[in-house]
């Protein structure tokens, strides 16, 4: 089971980049878990940056992100991924 | 190296880093220095390194373990050469997958003859910020490096304009603007390689405090030159193979007595870091808010990983493959085969003895062999190097990860599946990119189900005794599509065992998908080239020793049997010859086919037989099955050596000798039954010992390539008999 991080607030309505719809743009506030979170940083995913949600892969998942508000690069990832990056 | 408190001041000892590089001059006589080339995915670090090395590439394995150790040499002045490797794309120094454990054993053993000299770090200008991260770990850990500062063209476009100079000061070492991909700039690298390089000036972060104990501790007991160094060894010295047990046990108690949390001091680490990054790029970058049109890549992506037309652009593709490899590599493939056969009778009519049949029959056979698949592999790789370098890859990893998924497979196990195609080696090695063990090994065990060149030689040939060569739909070769079923019925066969090992195996481990989408570009016709080079030569020099060694093997053992036996056989069959008052050309071949029966390898295939009679074999394809589990296409080598010896027919090729073989009716002997019983037997069976030796390196044990060999092997048995059965 992923570790609850304690950045995680409790009320659970708590919007994440899995609730983006396309097009839409957010800012990173936290990422949920420890072990994903790393990754997430060293690929630019850093707390107080915007995303966009770009695409949905035909099926639904993965999705992709522009990351960066220049539009600097695209991430691909999962939804349950998604759902780890909080937003503001 | 010095010793004492001084150290900690001087980053990583500008003094022992010059000192190696004349050593490193000094060792090589002809003045060779070590440049290891670093970067993030899809920073032009490959296009990098082609341009600094051309062809003067090799590929070989990083010590103890299997990870591609790509080198060339690069001639930097008319007097001074270089060694550069190509290191794994990473994002960071905090290895996430094996390729990137390679990283840390490159970079953490200053007494290691692998250790670089220094880094050239490939950056992508247009994400400078998220690239410099991997630059600042390396700069502290104390390496000398430069910058390569790459695609500043790209950010031109997006609106960001850099000021090199500033960057420079900023970062202390070296900054080179490159354009990789068209060559801009390898010249002012090469000048800047070729001179002495002193360790980075600056740091842009120091271990906290509270991490000082612990980590001051591991610096003095393994004498190293920087805190942070020494940080690494408390993150990493599980993966750091250099270490021995006790000094791995005396890092784990210290971790453990400080409590400390590695993976929470590695996301601290990366904040602080791009905190110190935004830091300086404020000061060197200035960001022009352009209009943002749609990228391109967008507008494209909108119709490639469409629902429908994303699936069938990729079938299309896939399709496309297959009829370049079969159809248009034919017409190359004759002129070899025609080719070889030419020189074969040239040499028989002019020359006899033992060893020119040790020549034609084994050593030319076996050559004829290896290279009729050149042209094949050759447009095989093309395609999936053009689809590497355009970013298509990653589309099709995207539109695949929720199919693949499902059956216990990863978005990121289509490119070992597709590269399967090619050659389960590689293929198998290409899984590494693959984080999560379970779907790793998932990955691993059904990739050789996947219809490797080294089949399409025994496809091609018994389709062509099988399946008529017409043309359907106007332009489409029946041939073709039989084929592609067959390559289906790899595939398929490869998901189902992956969905039901799925469901055999158990983990704990989460499996990660993320990974960067990059975006749409013309493939670099010059990586494309390479890559096809590299590959045919790995084919030629490595499978092709094995071809060419079975091939000299085989006509011994097809030319002598157990002592005596042989004589005695001619004898009589001589005697049944001249009391059926056969003609002297009849009687030869009588007298060679007997001699064949009896040879060592009619005795081996003869001991074979009642075990493959259910599936339609005989004693013949009983010997090529033996003999191709050096390598499937040896099946063909041996085919052909088998039907050729002692016959007059060396002119003729292999399918058509298959196709004058008569069984004891008179009736030819590849029937449709038993040839594709043959063909369902190669598209199943695991008759490859290269590929059980990279899964036994890849999974560190002989459990999984014993369990591929009887899975495999048994597959083919059952398939195979059902065809023949129901087929006769």
């Amino acid at each position: 089971m992923p570790n609850r991080s304690v950045l995680a607030p409790a009320t659970p309505a708590r919007r994440s980049v899995k609730d983006l719809k396309l097009g839409e743009s957010a800012t990173i506030c936290c990422l949920e878990d420890p072990e994903m979170a790393l990754k997430l940083l060293e690929m630019g995913c850093i707390p107080g940056t915007q995303v966009r949600l770009n695409s949905r892969a035909p099926l639904g998942c993965p999705i992709t992100l522009v990351v960066g508000e220049q539009g600097d690069y695209t991430l691909s990832l999962r939804v349950s991924e998604a759902a780890t990056i909080l937003l503001k | 190296m010095t010793s004492g408190e001084d150290i900690i001041t001087d980053p990583a000892g500008v003094a022992g880093s010059t000192a190696r590089l004349e050593a490193a001059a000094v060792r090589a006589g002809g003045l060779l220095a070590r440049i290891a080339l670093v970067g993030n995915p899809n920073s032009g670090k490959s296009s990098l390194f082609n341009q600094l090395t051309g062809l003067n590439q090799k590929v070989g394995n990083f010590p103890g373990v299997t990870v591609d150790r790509k080198t060339g040499i690069s001639q930097l002045t008319p007097q001074l050469r270089a060694e550069i490797i190509d290191l794994p794309g990473t994002y960071s120094l905090y290895p996430k997958s094996l390729d990137e454990k390679v990283i840390t054993s490159l970079f953490y053993d200053r007494a290691s003859p692998q250790y670089p000299d220094f880094v050239v770090v490939t950056v992508d200008a247009s994400n400078l910020r998220r690239n410099l991260l991997l630059f600042t770990q390396l700069a502290d850990l104390g390496l000398p490096a430069i910058l390569a500062l790459n695609m500043l063209d790209t950010a031109g476009q997006h609106g960001v304009q850099i000021d090199v100079d500033a960057l420079q000061a900023e970062l202390g070492v070296p900054v080179v603007p490159l354009n990789a991909r068209k060559g801009v700039g390898i010249a002012a690298l090469k000048i800047l390689m070729s001179q002495t390089l002193g360790a980075p000036t600056m740091r842009f972060y120091e271990p906290e405090e509270e991490l000082l104990p612990m980590v001051r501790q591991i610096r003095y007991y393994f004498n190293l030159h920087n805190d942070y160094l020494a940080l690494h060894y408390a993150h990493q010295y599980r993966h750091l193979a250099f270490l021995s047990a006790d000094d791995r046990a005396y890092i784990e108690e210290l971790t453990t007595q400080y409590d400390f949390q590695p993976t929470a001091r590695q996301a601290q680490e990366t904040i602080d870091r791009y905190t110190r990054v935004n830091e300086i790029l404020l000061n060197c970058v200035t960001v022009t808010r352009t209009e943002q049109n749609e990228p391109y890549s967008n507008r494209l992506d909108k119709v490639l990983t469409h629902r429908v037309w994303g699936y069938a652009i990729f079938f299309g593709i896939l399709f496309l493959m297959f009829q370049a490899v079969f159809a248009w590599a034919s017409y190359p493939m004759e002129l070899i085969d025609q080719g070889v056969a030419w020189i074969n009778s040239l040499i028989q009519t002019n020359f006899d003895g033992p060893l020119i049949s040790l020549l034609t029959e084994g050593v030319l056979a076996g050559l004829g062999g290896v290279l009729i698949f050149i042209p094949q592999i050759a447009l095989l790789f093309a395609f999936i190097a053009v689809l590497e370098e355009t970013g298509y890859m990653a589309r099709v990893t995207f539109m695949m990860d929720r199919i693949m998924r499902r059956f216990g497979l990863n978005g990121k196990s289509i490119v070992p599946l597709i590269s399967g195609v090619a050659c389960a080696v590689p293929a198998i090695m290409s899984a590494r990119t693959i984080e999560n063990r379970k779907d790793r090994l998932i990955t691993i065990f059904v990739t050789p189900l996947m219809s490797c060149s080294a089949r399409i030689p025994v496809y091609t040939v018994l389709i062509g005794l099988v399946v008529p060569d017409e043309t359907v739909l106007g332009i489409f070769n029946l041939r073709g599509f039989a084929l592609m079923g067959l390559y289906l019925l790899g595939f398929f066969a490869a998901i189902f065992s992956a969905w039901a090992m799925k469901l055999l195996m158990r983990s704990s481990e989460r499996s990660y998908f993320i990974m960067e989408f990059p975006v749409y570009r013309w493939p670099r016709w010059k990586n494309v080239g390479i890559t096809i080079v590299e590959k045919v030569k790995t084919f030629v020099f490595q499978a092709g020793k094995v071809i060419l060694a079975i091939s000299i093997i085989l006509w011994v053992l097809a030319t002598y049997g157990p002592p005596g036996r042989l004589e005695q056989v001619e004898a009589q069959s001589r005697a049944t010859a001249a009391a059926q008052r056969l003609t002297p050309a009849e009687t030869e071949a009588h007298v060679a086919s007997e001699r064949l029966e009896n040879s060592y390898a009619g005795v081996f295939g003869h001991v074979l037989e009642p075990v493959i009679r259910p599936l339609g074999f005989d004693w013949k394809i009983g010997i090529s099955l033996i003999t191709s589990f050096a390598a499937r296409e040896v099946f063909v080598g041996t085919m052909s050596t088998i039907y050729s010896v002692g016959q007059d027919a060396n002119e003729l090729t292999v399918q058509q000798k298959l196709a004058a073989e008569k069984d004891i009716y008179g009736q030819p002997f590849f029937t449709p039954a038993r040839s594709f019983s043959l063909l369902v037997f190669y598209v199943f069976a695991m008759q490859c010992m290269s590929t059980l030796a990279a899964t036994y390196r890849e999974t560190k044990g002989w459990k999984w390539p014993m369990l591929q060999l009887v899975y495999m092997t048994g597959l083919a048995y059952v398939a195979s008999w059902l065809v023949y059965s129901l087929m006769s």
